[in-house]
């Protein structure tokens, strides 16, 4: 089924707010989770009919295992500040796409049942009843969040609507509305290894097709190991690598760096995926289970570093959830963490990022580069938000910023930022991420990612820009689809390990 | 009479509400680390982070400079004036509450210059007005009132502020003495037991809540130091 035709916004020289349009995206529907696929996920597969109390029964536990829930449903005072600040207002201007409306879909129902005020006067405080109405909007404008966190650096409390968000997608799925994209790639992963579906076979012929090209391209044996006992480094990257263009540019890149270094370094076939969508429906469960294959596959292997590719989602839960839900990282002191963190070498953060770990080999002389063989690119580069805002690489807070522009001027001699207020901290979403990268939601995609293309759009007039660098799986997928109907050309898409594959020097 | 037995009341409800807010934000658990990054990686980082939300609106500030402008005249304004007001419940006067006397006057104009900011942003931007509900327009005149009644005391018709010390005084100390009968001064305590009343079932709590906002006090260090919950503990016993 073809989404619905729409318009594509028009780029404009400004990032411009929009007045309001009420409505206007309500039609949104992302598709609904098959039985099948709710089934293996423990959810209900049709609304049940006592959906009401489930819902309430569900908030309520939320509300009682997350202190953000609680403290940032009662502290919005309405002021404002956010409401420009969504891509996805900007680029629909329907209202209900601000943040502080988004998460007052969700207020209006914890005041009526959960708070004095809005059991006495509901009409007062903007108390509701939870009704289907209601419901069926937290479907459509739940499904409209990337869970980018722009809005959290801007609220004075740091009210974050991403956790309105995950909680509303954890309550929809026990009611028995799940979204088919998100929990389709959950259960592959957990059935499978990875989201794409991918067998371990399948893995190994493309691993030893790329082999070939390299060897091929360079004349040097650059491999790219699988489930080898005992190697140094177990890398963990999203599966688009092993097959999307451009991510399998910035696989042969990582091949790269480690040949060049002399590390020893394996995927896994059993954890052939770094990206988890359990982040993306709020499940803490879901999410660990995920993130559990990895700890498995770090202690069967025996590594000793845990390295993370190109993928934004993936290194938020790498670097600020792994440890907490399996123990890959430091100062735990209970027999769990402490059997796989004894493991670890302390030389290393654990978990390491790729452009921290290729950065650290540039600037040590480990591997040599030469920059002049990308002169035919004039490159920029997008922040993606979960490295950006909920992440950090290196020692510095902040380093999520500096460490990939230092990578990439290291391997290349032409780069632009885009303008202040788009990149780093405030940098806008692709519009893709937070499990809206599927085909149902277009809409939703194009028009989320309007302020990256503006911003985008002006360095490629003033500078020339040809070539956007990226560090995230999903804004790799989303910006060949999306960029085209701005008018650019999806050649200018790629990693930043594309960059530095093509620059490493291999003797 | 009837205004002892009413700001008893509002003090119990106040202390009270906060109280069980407070001890409920704190109860609750954090089970994972969402600092909005970059984010301090020490706590005394933190204790910076937080400082600079609570007195100079940082994020704010980065956000929208006439809500900050507005906000911050508001809340600037009341602290100065409440500071003032502590000369009506401490004898001898602390010598700071001296010092911020004259200034605390002229607070009060911030106060309502600020507070008329934010109402009219309410009436005048249109992604505003969408989202506030009654409450947040009947809370904005609320403090305006109180505001005001207070200047009336100060700039036009004085109270007799030595009977309300005494009124005061006697409240703290259990024994109750007269109220100055003026009107302006029985509006402007009616209102403020109101706001004491309300203050932490309505979104007032932003004062206390804005302390236990995972987003602004967490350590961004979740490389080094493994963070559990005795919730989420409980699952690894399970595998
Ligand atoms: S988290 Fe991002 S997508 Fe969601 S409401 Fe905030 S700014 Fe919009
Ligand atoms: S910035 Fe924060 S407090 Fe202000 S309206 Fe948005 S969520 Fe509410």
């Amino acid at each position: 089924m073809a989404a619905a035709d729409f318009d594509i916004p028009e780029l404009k020289d400004d990032i411009e707010v929009p007045k309001l349009r009420e409505g206007v995206m309500a039609h949104v529907k992302t598709f609904p989770a098959p039985k099948a696929v709710q089934d293996f996920m423990g959810y209900p597969h049709e609304l049940v009919e006592d959906w009401k109390e489930r819902a309430i029964e569900k908030m309520g536990d939320l509300l009682g295992k997350y202190r953000s829930l609680k403290v940032f449903l009662d502290a919005c005072v309405h002021c404002g500040a956010c409401t420009d600040k969504c891509h996805y207002y900007l680029g629909t201007s329907d209202p209900k796409n601000m943040p502080v409306a988004r998460q007052d879909l969700m207020r209006q129902v914890y005041r009526r049942y959960f708070t004095p005020a809005g059991k006495l006067f509901p009409k007062l405080v903007g108390a509701k009843d939870l009704t289907k109405d209601i419901l069926d909007e937290w479907y459509s404008y739940y499904h409209q969040c990337s869970e980018c966190r722009r809005c959290s650096v801007f609220c004075p409390y740091g009210i974050d609507t991403a956790e309105i968000t995950m909680a509303g997608r954890e309550i929809l799925n026990h009611v028995g509305i799940g979204q088919k994209y998100s929990n389709e790639i959950l259960g592959k992963v957990q059935k499978i290894g990875n989201n794409l579906g991918l067998p371990g076979p399948a893995l190994e012929d493309t691993l030893a097709g790329l082999e070939e090209d390299i060897e091929a391209d360079t004349g040097v044996p650059v491999k790219l190991p699988m489930d080898v006992k005992g190697a140094e480094v177990l890398l963990i990257t999203p599966s688009a690598d092993f097959f999307s263009e451009p991510h399998v540019e910035s696989l042969i890149g990582y091949a790269k760096v480690f040949h060049a270094a002399g590390i020893s370094w394996t995927l896994s076939s059993y954890a052939s995926e770094a990206g988890n969508f359990g982040l993306f429906n709020g499940n803490y469960e879901t999410m660990r289970n995920v993130a559990m294959r990895i700890r498995d596959a770090a202690l069967e292997l025996g590594a000793k570093r845990i390295v993370v590719g190109e993928c934004g989602h993936a290194w938020r839960v790498a670097y600020s959830f792994w440890n907490t839900l399996t123990g890959i990282g430091y100062g735990g002191d209970d027999p769990f963490s402490i059997e796989l963190q004894k493991q670890l070498d302390p030389s290393y953060p654990q978990p390491q990022h790729i452009c921290e770990l290729t950065n650290d080999l540039i600037k040590q002389g480990k591997i040599q580069v030469d920059p002049s063989v990308n002169d035919e690119f004039v490159v920029t580069y997008h922040d993606s938000c979960n490295v950006a805002r909920a992440s950090r690489m290196g020692t510095e807070p902040g380093g999520q910023f500096e460490i990939p522009r230092e990578l990439i001027k290291a391997v290349v001699n032409n780069y632009h930022d885009m303008a202040d207020g788009t990149i780093r901290e405030a940098t806008f979403c692709c519009g893709g991420g937070g499990g809206l990268l599927t085909d149902d939601l277009m809409e939703v995609r194009v028009k989320g990612a309007l302020p990256r293309a503006t911003a985008l759009n002006n360095v490629v007039k003033e500078h020339q820009v040809n070539f956007l660098a990226l560090i995230c799986a999903i804004c790799k997928a989303q910006f060949t689809k999306v960029l085209p109907k701005y008018g650019f050309d999806m050649s200018m898409v790629g990693g930043v390990h594309q960059l530095v594959g093509r620059a490493v020097k291999l003797d | 009479m009837i205004y002892a037995g009413l700001f008893y009341i509002a003090t119990v409800l106040l202390v009270v509400g906060l109280i069980y807010k407070i001890f409920d934000y704190s109860r609750t658990p954090a089970p994972l680390l969402i600092p909005t990054t970059p984010a301090p990686t020490t706590k005394p980082g933190v204790v910076y982070r937080m400082a600079k939300e609570v007195v100079v609106f940082e994020s704010l500030f980065k956000s929208n400079k006439w809500i900050w402008v507005f906000g911050w005249l508001f809340h600037f304004g009341l602290f100065l004036v409440l500071a003032r007001h502590l000369r009506y419940f401490t004898q001898p006067v602390w010598f700071w509450v001296d010092i911020v006397q004259p200034f605390g006057k002229y607070a009060s104009i911030m106060m309502v210059i600020g507070l008329a900011g934010l109402l009219a942003r309410r009436f005048l931007v249109d992604r505003v007005r969408y989202i506030s509900t009654p409450s947040d327009y009947l809370i904005l005149v609320l403090l305006l009132a109180i505001g005001a009644s207070g200047m009336v005391m100060t700039f036009v018709a004085h109270t007799d502020i030595i009977s309300l010390k005494e009124f005061f005084m006697g409240l703290m100390y259990f024994d109750i003495q007269p109220l100055p009968q003026d009107p302006p001064l029985l509006v402007h305590l009616a209102l403020v037991a109101t706001l004491m009343v309300i203050f932490p079932i309505s979104k007032l709590l932003h004062a206390p809540g804005v302390f236990f906002s995972p987003t602004r006090n967490q350590v961004d260090n979740p490389r080094e130091h493994r963070h559990v919950a005795a919730w989420a503990a409980r699952l690894e016993r399970n595998n």
